[in-house]
């Protein structure tokens, strides 16, 4: 019994096909993980997601960041070290094996082989060695002749290099893995393990940042993001780290002149580009650039690539319309930029303005959607495919902003509003958004454009109409005109009363107060009708609230007035439930624009690339250069054996087979003797 | 596609006349289109046109019918641009644009031929039927003419709608599936011919049906046929190079995976008298897996080197590419257990099969399913 040694028992398993193929699996799943979970989300989104019971097992399994967890690496480690093992466990056998020609080789043994035949030669020995070599020169041969007793054998071999694959495959396999694990996160861990490098959760300026969460330039391998607005410099990348960020100090200074943003006309992004200067922070050397998507930049072994953009603080003017019925100030011009926090004063005081986002346009599909097509499906689908099957009207509505209105309890709410009417139904709007949870969509109030083009009329007229002390007068108005003068006066004050009840319900909540007053208080078989009567008397009401702010107007209204007042009812009531003292309008805008840019250092790349090619050298040298040793045994008395033998078993081996045997057969001038071989399935 | 060939003479002494009138033609085209279009490329895609040049020539030598199949989809995209006059509105006007060479009706044709083509397999296999099948083969091989040549005058029309807008029709999910039905069905025929059997026809044409569906499917409720302009990140010459490797290795697993049903079926004793011997669909199998095994590792190594470019980092575990790799290391593991332990049979069929469904997966199923920056074509 031969012992054996628990490292080479371990050696052998390392270097093992089963080993080998159980590691590539592993991997396999191992990767699904991080493709249905996703990855590097903000911490509290997984709180959301899981639970507190759950987040944090997940959080030590490392699911958040499964590609760079221990046990990820570990099992990337334990592939090298497999790879390693087996190449080295290879290597000699392999070598030898394409050294040798195997010119010792006894005829017993060839006659073993599955690919062999016998034929007599009609010719002198060394007549037909001469013709074998030439034949198998001519075939790509490298061949070796050894002779024996009463015989010759010509040992001949071709496509050795399918072995040099293998060791160019395995080996690049190795070499990638290294320049990945280089440029993964393995050295910032190392650096946060041993550097005592702590993350810090980047709320706070960037001069406020401690020593211990920035990176000096020594660092040799980071990916970070570089934010700058233009007209302002950065010489510091951003580095997501877990649930935190971390500073790297870059050796130079990335100013941004100006950064290009094109569109399509479908309102698709089509150029982004940041006009850069680079100042060496050394020399004080800079110089111009620009940068964009698929164009990056190396400078000082960094190198920048166009990643995102955002606002840089654009400077907004707002116009904040009052919406309580008797508000000191109806209307208020302020000044903010995207991004501030401002308190607001006035009508708003105690709420907080967050200015989020401004788009300078929004490129919106105004089509009507609900025309029928022309023509049958396949017609429509027929032709250039330019053609728009869809019904499609690109047209930009202008800027937008989103905000949010933090109240003093902490409570928020967001709106999103439009700088411009939008038409609609074949009316213009303001549009006027809003929602309680970021998750949900906007919901839109549309306040109807006046004569001028502003939301101003409706503002006058939503303060007359909601304001309780003059819902008397608009009811007394209201029902002179609605009943004629011939009417008595118990009647007459019934129907006042009527209306003085509408407009306060109205006032109170809209058109949904109204409904639960109707549905409480009216049998059902009389519900639609008094809907209606309410509704003639809020129409009724409403243009005699216009009448009082325009005494010069006529009896009636006109078509367009009549609109007006419909759509104002409804924005009205939507509006009860805005949930904000004020609607800000946006009155003008001066864009700035910042650049996002992605600074890394990869040392490990060349690797990878150097890894890559050989991996494509080798895969195709171990897949198509096909590896055949070919044996001629010349024997004096007349006859000659021929074999052939390959690393793989395929048809083309028996194609090969039969090819030479016929080629040597008849060059050696006699027929082939029965071939135990099956006949080729292609001959 | 081989490298080696059969007949062992050096290759440049076995080409015929025939085989240097196609290069010469094939020079010229490139040459035209380099003077033509010069304008419209960079120095990168001028290189991958001439690039194209050898890659075409080496393919029309190794299998001699690619050479009439590249001359005739040429000229129904020539005759396309020749009637288009350089104005869109004609694809409504011109009978011949409108119902049979304009990019998209071309495609409808593709899919209609590849149909037919399935049917006429069947029927061949079931029925015995040698006319059948030769029917199917012809019917294929104008699938595949149709599908380049609605492909090619796609790429003119994208330039037609404003040369900002041009791109090589290979962006986005509706135009890789035309290039991956066309790609599989060349594949196909490239092994009819040199294994000089039909009878795989009627499998691997099931799965390229199955594709066509989907394409319908997109076209006709999603209106995804329409040419939309590309996003920052995908205006790259990558692209040009990337997307056709990634789809030569798509295409191969599944032409691989439906053999695998073949030779399952058969092991079964179904249709096993009428399908091939088990030795030729399984060096099929190995022989469409290797190809595609080496065309997917180029095709991920360029989107690495692509994805440096533009997302700044070579790899970056986007669920893409982590699927990518899932692809990649299921079909190693089949190589090695064929080709190192040397093992055959129903087991590395089902393999087969199953990977196809990984693949499957990659391909589409991360598209919908799972977000990340390859999201250029949802459902």
């Amino acid at each position: 019994m031969r012992h054996r040694s628990t490292a080479r028992t371990l050696y052998e398993l390392l270097s093992s096909m089963r080993f080998a193929i159980s590691l590539l699996s592993i991997l396999a799943i191992a990767s699904v993980i991080g493709t249905v979970l996703k990855q590097n989300e903000p911490y509290n989104n997984y709180l959301n997601q899981f639970g507190p019971f759950w987040f944090p097992v997940f959080e030590k399994l490392g699911l958040y960041a499964v590609y760079n967890s221990v046990w990820f690496l570990v099992i990337l480690g334990f592939l090298v070290i497999s790879t390693t093992a087996c190449i080295l466990r290879q290597a000699k056998p392999m070598v030898r094996d394409m050294q040798s020609y195997r010119e010792h080789a006894r005829e017993a043994s060839l006659a073993q082989f599955q690919h062999h035949a016998r034929f007599p030669i009609g010719q002198t020995s060394a007549a037909s060695q001469t013709r074998i070599l030439d034949y198998l020169q001519r075939q790509g041969f490298r061949s070796r002749v050894n002779p024996r007793e009463g015989a010759v054998l010509i040992a001949a071999r071709q496509g050795s290099w399918t072995r040099i694959g293998y060791f160019l495959a395995h080996g690049a396999i190795v070499l990638i893995c290294i320049g990945g694990l280089l440029d993964g996160n393995l050295p910032l861990k190392l650096q946060m393990l041993l550097g005592d490098k702590r993350i810090t959760n980047g709320n706070q300026l960037i001069s406020d940042i401690p020593e211990s969460s920035r990176l000096g330039l020594d660092n040799w391998s980071f990916r970070g993001n570089v934010f700058i607005p233009e007209g302002k410099s950065a010489r510091q990348a951003v580095l997501n780290v877990q649930d935190g960020v971390l500073l790297q100090d870059l050796p130079f200074a990335v100013s941004l002149r100006k950064f290009h943003l094109e569109h399509y006309s479908t309102g698709m992004p089509k150029r982004f580009a940041s006009d850069i200067v680079v100042t060496d922070l050394r020399s004080g050397q800079s110089f111009e650039k620009t940068i964009e998507v698929n164009k990056p930049f190396e400078v000082a072994g960094i190198t920048l690539y166009q990643a995102s953009f955002e606002d840089g603080g654009s400077h907004l003017t707002l116009r904040s319309h009052a919406l309580a019925p008797q508000p000191q100030e109806a209307t208020r011009h302020l000044k903010v930029d995207v991004g501030d926090s401002l308190a607001l004063q006035g009508e708003a005081q105690g709420y907080t303005l967050e200015l989020g986002s401004f788009r300078p346009f929004n490129i919106e599909n105004m089509a009507d959607e609900t025309a029928p097509a022309e023509g049958s499906a396949l017609e429509r689908h027929l032709g250039s495919g330019a053609r728009s099957s869809a019904r499609k009207d690109m047209q930009n509505v202008g800027p937008s902003i989103q905000y949010k209105l933090r109240d003093n309890a902490g409570q928020a709410r967001e709106y999103m509003n439009y700088m411009q009417p939008i038409e609609q139904d074949g009316a213009r709007y303001f549009l006027a958004g809003m929602r309680t949870d970021p998750a949900l969509p906007f919901r839109y109030m549309r306040i109807p454009v006046d004569a001028n083009n502003t939301p101003d009329s409706w503002f006058a007229l939503r303060r007359t109409l909601l304001d309780p002390a003059r819902h008397t007068e608009l009811a007394r108005r209201f029902s002179l005109v609605a009943l004629g003068p011939d009417t008595s006066d118990t009647m007459r004050a019934r129907m006042q009363e009527t209306a003085l009840k509408t407009l306060d319900l109205f006032a109170r909540g809209g058109f949904e107060a109204l409904g639960k007053f109707i549905e409480s208080t009216i049998p059902a078989a009389e519900r639609d009708k008094a809907a209606d009567i309410f509704l003639k008397i809020l129409e009724g009401s409403a243009w005699e609230a216009w009448r009082l702010q325009h005494p010069d107007a006529p009896k009636t209204p006109d078509a367009t007035l009549d609109r007006f007042l419909r759509d104002s009812l409804n924005s009205m009531s939507d509006s009860l439930h805005y949930g904000a003292p004020v609607y800000l309008q946006l009155d003008g805008f001066e864009e700035v624009r910042a650049t996002v840019l992605q600074a890394t250092r990869s040392p490990g790349k060349p690797l990878v690339y150097l890894g890559s090619l050989l991996l494509v050298l080798g895969v195709f040298a171990m897949l198509y250069v096909r590896e055949r040793r070919l044996f001629v045994l010349v024997k004096d008395q007349g006859e000659a054996l021929l074999a052939l033998s390959s690393n793989r078993k395929s048809m083309d081996v028996d194609q090969d087979f039969a090819r030479h045997r016929d080629a040597l057969a008849q060059l050696l001038d006699a027929r082939p003797a029965a071939s135990p071989n099956p006949a080729p399935p292609q001959a | 596609m081989d490298m080696t060939h059969t007949e062992h003479a050096p290759l440049l002494r076995r080409l015929r006349a025939g085989d240097w009138i196609y290069t010469l033609a094939l020079a010229g085209g490139a040459l035209y289109a380099l003077g033509q279009y010069r304008q419209f490329m960079d120095t990168y895609e001028q290189a991958i046109l001439l690039l194209t040049l050898p890659a075409f020539a080496l393919m029309g030598w190794q299998w001699k019918p690619f050479r009439i199949y590249l001359a005739a989809c040429a000229g129904v995209a020539l005759a396309s641009i020749q009637l288009y006059q350089g104005d869109l509105a004609r694809a409504e006007q011109v009978f011949f644009l409108k119902y049979l060479i304009s990019s998209q009706t071309a495609i409808m044709w593709m899919s209609a031929l590849f149909f037919i083509a399935t049917g006429a397999y069947l029927l061949g296999l079931l029925a015995r039927s040698d006319f059948a099948e030769r029917t199917g083969s012809v019917l294929t091989w104008c699938a595949c003419t149709m599908g380049i040549a609605g492909l090619l005058v796609r790429w003119y029309e994208s330039y037609l709608i404003g040369t900002d807008v041009g791109h090589i029709p290979v962006s986005n999910l509706y135009e890789v599936f035309v290039l991956f039905s066309i790609i599989t069905g060349l594949l196909y025929l490239y092994y009819e011919e040199r294994y000089a059997t039909r009878r795989m026809g009627a499998f691997v044409l099931l799965v390229i049906s199955a594709a066509v569906s989907f394409l319908l499917w997109y076209t006709f409720s999603r209106d995804a046929q329409e040419i939309q302009p590309l996003i920052p990140a995908l205006q790259s010459y990558w692209m040009k190079v990337h997307v056709p490797a990634n789809f030569i290795g798509y295409g191969a697993f599944a032409l691989a995976a439906m053999i695998g049903v073949a030779d399952l079926l058969a092991r079964k004793g179904i249709l096993a008298g009428r399908l091939p011997a088990p030795e030729v669909l399984d060096d099929v199998m190995y022989k469409a897996i290797a190809i595609g095994f080496a065309f997917f590792t180029i095709a991920t190594i360029l989107g690495a080197l692509w994805a440096a470019e533009a997302w700044g980092t070579y790899w970056q575990w986007d669920p893409k590419e982590t699927w990518a790799f899932i692809v990649w290391l299921n079909y190693a593991a089949w190589l090695h257990i064929r080709l190192t332990k040397g093992l055959r049979g129903a087991m590395l069929a089902w393999w087969a099969v199953i990977g196809l469904l990984v693949t499957a997966f990659a391909f589409v199923g991360v598209n919908m399913f799972l977000s990340g920056l390859h999201s250029y074509g949802s459902l």
